[in-house]
């Protein structure tokens, strides 16, 4: 019995110490089929990686579903709205609105956010005040928000389940017919993944296809002066095509604040009024401007930053000059600087047919 | 019985596999991992990024100050032998205090056991680093100096507020690059402003920790009595103030101890 003993323990030794990889056997499971970000050059040969999680790979299959997920109302509690209506193509995914309406006819308090090249976000924390990790998680708030779509969960998985067509989709996608909230997110997450933006004509111009006019080139000299306007320390540079540090900071809008942003959602009074920096790229589209789109135009933003300034206490320190508005641009240097802005828009992006209904 | 033994002979077979490399004599040097730790203090009270934020240091000039942002860049340690030969390793460590990351930095390179006269690493890039390389990382961080000014990174960024002489919270940009002269632009003149930090000589029997301390009142103090009042912006294209800030920054840094 004790001889029987040590030779079955020696035999599943063996079997512990035999590090094959291979499968217990030989059956084949479903796999979408892949489907890579296209990372543009001038991300690849500039910038980090994208952050592409591990247990949401990008598939054919599963982007096909978040997009239509996406533009589907079907995920509002009245089936009136869908992602899309607060994040049209068109505006580079933002709405035109100064604050959307949700379906209750309720306005919010922030801007609609644009949507591209979020899967460079690498801190991974999205909306104005970064109260969410992952674009996966942040796909699961709208739906339940009650001055946005209103619903529940449970009410979407049950329309979705009980529907014609997703059960298939979702098979398709992840192997499952069982619909789940987090694979319509995932789904979702997957098709925000591919709205990137790249073909801004100032993109051409550092791949060597367009001319910047003198004026453009100027004003990027005054985004680039330190003295100036100073803007690359938040927003980038031409070795950077983010156009943003999506990092949260006080841009001297307010002396006191209504919303806190960021320091509501840490709780450290040092975060009242930080808002993530929002990229650049795509201003022609995605007016009115700032966290609460108290801006109507670039211009006004320019004067913003150059006369202004408003002091707080957390204030960023890379205002300048906030006892006196602000750094007082010349009109040809905010001119310039505003045709500069305008060179990082990107009407193909707009215009994909693979990012329309 | 016979079959157990075997069993037991196949398995000790497999699964020995030690990388234990216990009979190098001892007079071969070994490899040895090292590691770099960076602490900061304010005239001998550690610093952290809790303590940012807040007006809670006073510099030398007697402004009252904080610190909302500090990250640096040290680049190419380098280990002296006593014959004259060098190992150093071609790499570089973004620090950010703000964020608590990249206090340690561990080179993917390990160095031999043995004597060396001295252990050094650059503060910032040197010209050859800091030019013509494209760091997608220092990129993504938006480390870059803008291409008016020559290109290349910054060395580093402290940033905060101080209380200035009518007794108003100002923000400061306290940012160090390579100095450079841009009175005849687009011709720019250039001084160095990187420096080697020098950690002295160390017998490396083990793997080896260098703990690091930056001592961030002296950017402030020595030999740069620094006027905040007067120096607290636009900085980057003040070639006297770059020139101070490398002044200052001989003190900076000490070696605090060494683990082995």
């Amino acid at each position: 019995m004790r001889s029987k003993f040590l030779y079955i323990s020696c035999l599943i030794g063996l079997i512990y110490t035999s590090c094959t990889n291979e499968p217990a056997d030989n059956y084949v499971s479903y796999s979408p089929t892949p489907q890579p970000l296209n990372i543009p050059p001038l991300f690849e040969e500039n910038i980090i990686a994208p952050v592409l999680p591990i247990d949401n790979p990008q598939t054919v299959e599963g982007i096909a579903l978040g997009k239509k997920l996406f533009f589907d109302p079907i995920l509002s509690a009245d089936n009136t709205q869908a992602c899309a209506s607060c994040h049209a193509p068109q505006n580079a995914f933002t709405d035109s609105a100064r604050f959307s309406i949700g379906i209750d006819g309720i306005a919010g308090n922030r801007n609609s956010m644009p949507l591209f090249n979020m899967a460079w976000n690498y801190d991974e924390l999205f909306f104005w005040d970064g109260r969410v990790f992952s674009l996966e998680h942040q796909a699961i708030e709208p739906v339940t928000n009650p001055i946005e779509m209103h619903n529940t969960w449970e009410v979407v998985v049950s329309r979705l389940q009980q529907s014609n067509e997703y059960p298939e989709l979702f098979q398709a996608a992840f192997g499952n017919q069982t619909i789940t909230k987090e694979l319509a997110t995932k789904a979702i997450a997957q098709f925000e993944r591919t709205l990137i933006s790249a073909n801004s004509k100032f993109d051409r111009y550092l791949l060597g296809e367009a001319t910047l006019t003198p004026e453009e080139q100027n004003g990027l000299n005054v985004f680039m002066d330190e003295t100036r306007g100073d803007c690359f320390h938040c927003h980038g540079n031409p070795n950077n095509p983010l156009w943003t540090d999506n990092i949260f900071h006080n841009n001297g809008l307010d002396a006191t604040f209504t919303d806190l942003g960021l320091g509501e959602i840490s709780g450290d009074p040092t975060d009242n009024g930080k808002f993530k920096s929002p990229s650049l790229r795509n201003l022609a589209f995605t007016a009115p401007y700032m966290h609460d789109g108290r801006f109507n135009t670039l211009d006004e933003v320019i004067n913003h930053y150059s006369e202004g300034l408003v002091d707080s206490p957390t204030i960023d320190p890379l205002m300048k000059k906030v006892d006196e508005g602000g750094v007082h641009l010349t009109p040809q240097d905010k001119s310039d600087l505003k045709a500069f802005l305008l060179t990082l828009s990107d009407p193909s992006f707009i215009n994909n047919p693979d990012f329309q209904n | 019985m016979k079959k157990i033994i075997a069993l037991f002979s196949i398995i000790f077979t497999i699964v020995s596999c030690s990388d234990d490399d216990n009979n190098t004599p001892n007079n071969v040097p070994q490899n040895v991992n090292t590691t770099f730790n960076f602490t900061h203090n304010w005239d001998g009270t550690a610093v952290s990024s809790a303590d940012f934020n807040n007006i809670q240091f006073t510099n030398a000039n007697g402004e009252e100050m904080s610190i909302e942002k500090l990250r640096y860049l040290i680049s190419n340690v380098t280990f002296y032998k006593s014959n004259g030969e060098t190992i150093v390793i071609d790499g570089y460590n973004l620090i950010d205090v703000t964020n608590d990351s990249e206090l340690t930095y561990t080179p993917n390179i390990d160095i031999p056991t043995g004597s060396y006269e001295n252990v050094s690493f650059t503060f910032g890039f040197n010209n050859e680093d800091n030019y013509n390389n494209n760091y997608p990382d220092l990129n993504s961080a938006l480390w870059n100096v803008p291409d008016m000014m020559g290109g290349g990174y910054h060395y580093m960024q402290l940033e905060g507020k101080y209380i200035n002489t009518i007794d108003v919270e100002t923000g400061y940009a306290y940012h160090a690059i390579r100095a450079v002269n841009m009175s005849n632009a687009p011709d720019l003149l250039f001084q160095d402003t990187f420096f080697t930090v020098n950690l002295g000589p160390v017998n490396i029997t083990n793997n080896i920790s260098f703990n690091i301390e930056m001592n961030i009142a002296e950017w402030f103090k020595n030999p740069n009595q620094w006027d905040l009042n007067v120096l607290y912006n636009m900085l980057m294209p003040n070639f006297d103030a770059q020139v101070m800030i490398y002044e200052n920054g001989q003190n900076v840094f000490s070696l605090k101890n060494i683990s082995q």
